[in-house]
C-alpha cells in the first residue's frame, strides 16, 4: 500500500489551494448549494427520526407489551423474535436506500460544486 | 457450588492450555510482524493518525467491525442470550441500529471536514483552545472507560480460558495486553492498528460462522427446534424466548433498559475510536461504503450470536455456563468445546480457536481505543492547545507516541487494580458519555448555524459531567452485589444507565449555551464547514 505524498499538515488549514471564506459564503448562499442541502436534509433527517422511533417502539413493546411479544407465530418463533429480526432487515434496507439516494441525488450535485470551487472560478 | 461440571471445565482449560497458548502466540507474532511492516511506511502525521488515508471502503468496513465488536459483544452477548434468552438478543440490536446514525448524519460530513480527530470538526467554527480541550477531555474519558472495561475483562477472560487463578497471573495477563497494545500503536500507528483490526474481524467472523454452522447442523437447520431445545434446557420454558428475563424484572429495570437502548443508538456515532476510522479512507464516498460494509458485517455477526447464544443454552446448559463464569462470558468457548466433543481432539481444537479469537478481539479493540486517545491528546491538546498550532508534524507524532505509552501504562495500572471489580458497566457508560457529550456537539456543529463556542462547551462538559456523576451515584458503582464496590452504598440514582437524563441534557445545554452566548456565531466559518461537509471541497 503506497503512501501518497502527504498534504501539508499541522496547524490550521492554510493550504494555498483552499477557496477563501468569501467564496465559501457565496457558495453557501447559492441556489445550487441550497438545493443540495435540501436534498440531503429532507431525506436524512426524517429517515433518522423514523428509524429511531421504530427502534424505540420495539424497545417499548419489549418492555411493556409482553403478552403481544410472546404470541407464537409458528413453531417456537414468536412476535418478539420476528420484530427483532425486522430491526435487522430495516437497518439493512435503510442503509441501502440512503446509499442509493446519495449516489443518485447527492453525489452529482456535490461533485459539480466541488469541481467548480477547486478550479477557482 | 463446586459442581462436577465446573471441574470438567477447569480441567479441560488446563489440559488444552498448550494449544490455546500456541494459537495466541501465532496471532501475536503475525500481528506484530504486520505492525512492524506498517511502521516502516508510517512517516507523516497523516500516516500515523489516519493510515495515510489509503484504505478502501471494504478494508475500512472490516476494520470498523474489528474495532467495534469487542469481547463484550462477542462473549457478552452470546453469554447474555445463553442465560437470559431473548433479552440478550434485544440488547444486541441497539448496537446495530446505531450505525444508521453514523451513516446518515456523521460519517461523510466528518470525513469531508476533519483531518485526524473528532476535535477537528467540533472546534472548526469555534474558539480553538477551549473547544479542543473539551473535545480532548471527552475523547480521553470515553476511551479510558472503554479501555478499562476491556483490560479488566481481558484479565478475567484469559485467566479463565487458560485456567489461571493466581492474582499474579491475572495481573500478568493485563500487563501483556497493555504492552502489546502499546507496541501496535507506537510502531504501527493507524496503519498497523487497522490491519490488526482487519485480521481480527476475519478471524472473528470465520470462528463465529464455523460454530453457527455446527450448531445449526446439529438441529438440521431448523431454527424453531433450536429455540425449543434452548427454552427447554434453560429451565424457564417459553419465557426464555420472550422479553423480560433480564430487563423486565421491575419498573426500574425496564426504564433502565430504555435508557441503555437510547445510549447505544445515539452513542456509537460519538465514539472517538470509531469516528477516527472515517479518516483512513480517501473520500466521503469511501466512508459511506465503509459504513455500509460495517453494517453488513456487524449485522451478520449479531445474527450469528443468536445461534451461538441459544446454541449454548441448548447444548451446554445454564448450570454449566454459570458454574464457569457467573456473567456467562464463557458460554461461547464452552459451546465450542461441547459441540466439537468434550473429550475429543475436535472439541479441544475448537475451544482453542474460539479462545484465540476472543484474545484477538480484545487486542484489536484496545489498540483502537489507545490510538483514539493518544491521537486526541497529541493533535487536540498538545499541538493545538499547548503549542497553539505551532508544533511541527514530527513533534506532534512524537507526542502521540509518548501519549500512547503513558495511556498504556496508566491503563495497565488501572486494569490491574480493577481486575476483581465488576467493570462491565463501564462500556455502557462510555456509550452514554459519547451520546450525551459528543453526539449533540457533532450534530449542532454540522447542522445548526447558530451554535457557538459556549454552546459547544456546555454540551460537552454538561453531557460528560452529568453522565459520569449519575453513574458514580448509581448501582453500577455501589449498593448492589454486582456493583464495583458492593459493600458501599451511595447510590441515590436508581438507573445503571444515565442516558435517559444525560442525553437530553447534553442537547438542551448545547442549545441553551448558544442562545445565551454574548458572541455571535462565526458565519464565515460555518459557511466553510457546511460547504466542505456536504461537498468535500478542500478535503484532506
Amino acid at each position: 500500500m503506497a503512501t501518497a505524498s502527504p498534504p501539508p499538515e499541522g496547524g490550521p488549514d492554510r493550504r494555498p489551494d483552499q477557496p477563501t471564506t468569501e467564496e465559501f459564503v457565496e457558495v453557501q448562499h447559492s441556489a445550487e448549494f441550497g438545493e443540495l442541502r435540501r436534498t440531503y436534509r429532507s431525506f436524512a433527517f426524517p429517515l433518522t427520526i423514523a428509524f429511531i422511533a421504530w427502534y424505540l417502539l420495539y424497545v417499548l413493546l419489549s418492555n411493556y407489551a409482553g403478552g403481544l411479544m410472546g404470541t407464537r407465530l409458528f413453531g417456537n418463533v414468536n412476535v418478539a423474535l420476528v420484530l427483532g429480526l425486522a430491526q435487522f432487515l430495516t437497518t439493512f434496507l435503510i442503509a441501502w436506500f440512503y446509499s442509493r439516494h446519495a449516489a443518485a441525488k447527492l453525489d452529482p450535485k456535490a461533485d459539480a460544486i466541488k469541481s467548480r470551487m477547486e478550479a477557482g472560478s | 457450588m463446586s459442581s462436577p461440571v465446573s471441574l470438567i471445565a477447569a480441567n479441560s482449560a488446563s489440559e488444552h492450555r498448550p494449544l490455546i497458548i500456541t494459537l495466541f502466540a501465532v496471532f501475536v507474532v503475525a500481528t506484530l510482524a504486520i505492525t512492524i511492516w506498517a511502521g516502516r511506511q508510517t512517516k507523516s502525521a497523516a500516516d500515523f493518525y489516519a493510515g495515510g488515508r489509503q484504505f478502501t471502503g471494504f478494508q475500512n468496513g472490516l476494520a470498523i467491525s474489528g474495532d467495534y465488536m469487542s469481547a463484550a459483544s462477542f462473549l457478552g452477548i452470546a453469554g447474555a442470550i445463553a442465560l437470559f434468552g431473548y433479552d440478550g438478543f434485544l440488547y444486541s440490536i441497539g448496537f446495530l441500529v446505531a450505525w444508521l446514525v453514523a451513516l446518515l448524519l456523521v460519517a461523510e460530513p466528518l470525513r469531508n471536514s476533519g483531518r485526524f480527530t473528532m476535535g477537528d470538526v467540533l472546534a472548526y467554527r469555534m474558539r480553538q483552545r477551549p473547544v479542543r480541550t473539551a473535545a480532548g477531555a471527552s475523547t480521553i474519558v470515553v476511551s479510558i472507560f472503554y479501555l478499562l472495561a476491556q483490560m479488566a475483562g481481558a484479565g478475567v477472560l484469559v485467566s479463565l480460558l487458560l485456567g489461571i487463578t493466581s492474582d499474579g497471573g491475572k495481573i500478568g495477563i493485563v500487563a501483556l495486553v497493555g504492552v502489546l497494545m502499546i507496541l501496535y500503536v507506537t510502531i504501527g500507528g493507524m496503519k498497523g492498528t487497522t490491519w490488526v483490526q482487519m485480521v481480527k474481524a476475519v478471524l472473528l467472523i470465520a470462528g463465529t460462522l464455523l460454530i453457527t454452522f455446527l450448531v445449526l447442523l446439529k438441529y438440521g437447520f431448523n431454527v424453531s427446534e433450536l429455540l425449543g431445545k434452548a427454552a427447554e434446557n434453560s429451565g424457564k420454558g417459553a419465557a426464555f424466548l420472550e422479553p423480560g428475563l433480564k430487563y423486565g424484572a421491575t419498573a426500574t429495570s425496564k426504564l433502565d433498559f430504555l435508557s441503555l437502548g437510547i445510549a447505544l443508538v445515539l452513542g456509537t456515532a460519538g465514539l472517538p475510536h470509531i469516528l477516527i476510522r472515517f479518516y483512513t479512507v480517501p473520500t466521503a464516498r469511501a466512508a459511506r461504503k465503509s459504513v455500509n460494509w460495517a453494517i453488513g458485517i456487524i449485522g451478520a455477526f449479531y445474527l450469528m450470536t443468536i445461534a451461538l447464544g441459544f446454541g449454548a443454552a441448548a447444548i451446554v446448559g445454564p448450570e454449566e455456563i454459570t458454574a464457569s463464569n457467573k456473567a456467562g462470558n464463557t458460554a461461547a468457548p464452552l459451546l465450542a468445546l461441547y459441540i466439537g466433543g468434550q473429550d475429543s481432539a475436535g472439541g479441544a481444537i475448537l475451544l482453542a480457536v474460539i479462545s484465540a479469537v476472543a484474545f484477538a478481539t480484545i487486542l484489536a479493540v484496545v489498540a483502537g481505543l489507545t490510538l483514539a486517545s493518544s491521537s486526541s491528546f497529541a493533535h487536540d491538546i498538545y499541538a493545538n492547545v499547548i503549542r497553539k498550532g505551532q508544533a511541527t508534524e514530527k513533534e506532534e507524532v512524537r507526542a502521540a507516541r509518548y501519549a500512547t505509552v503513558l495511556i498504556g501504562v496508566v491503563s495497565i495500572g488501572l486494569g490491574a487494580m480493577a481486575r476483581d471489580l465488576n467493570v462491565a458497566g463501564l462500556v455502557a457508560l462510555a456509550f452514554a458519555v459519547a451520546a450525551s457529550a459528543n453526539l449533540p456537539t457533532i450534530l449542532y456543529s454540522l447542522f445548526w448555524k447558530r451554535f457557538t463556542t459556549r454552546g459547544a462547551l456546555w454540551s460537552i462538559y454538561g453531557g460528560l459531567a452529568s453522565s459520569v456523576l449519575l453513574v458514580l451515584f448509581s448501582p453500577v458503582v455501589s449498593s448492589k452485589p454486582t456493583s464495583m464496590f458492593p459493600s458501599a452504598d451511595f447510590a441515590w440514582f436508581p438507573l445503571e444507565n444515565p442516558g435517559l437524563i444525560s442525553i437530553p441534557l447534553g442537547f438542551l445545554l448545547g442549545w441553551l449555551g448558544s442562545l445565551l452566548s454574548k458572541e455571535e456565531p462565526d458565519a464565515g466559518k460555518y459557511a466553510e464547514l457546511e460547504v466542505k461537509s456536504l461537498t468535500g471541497v478542500g478535503a484532506h
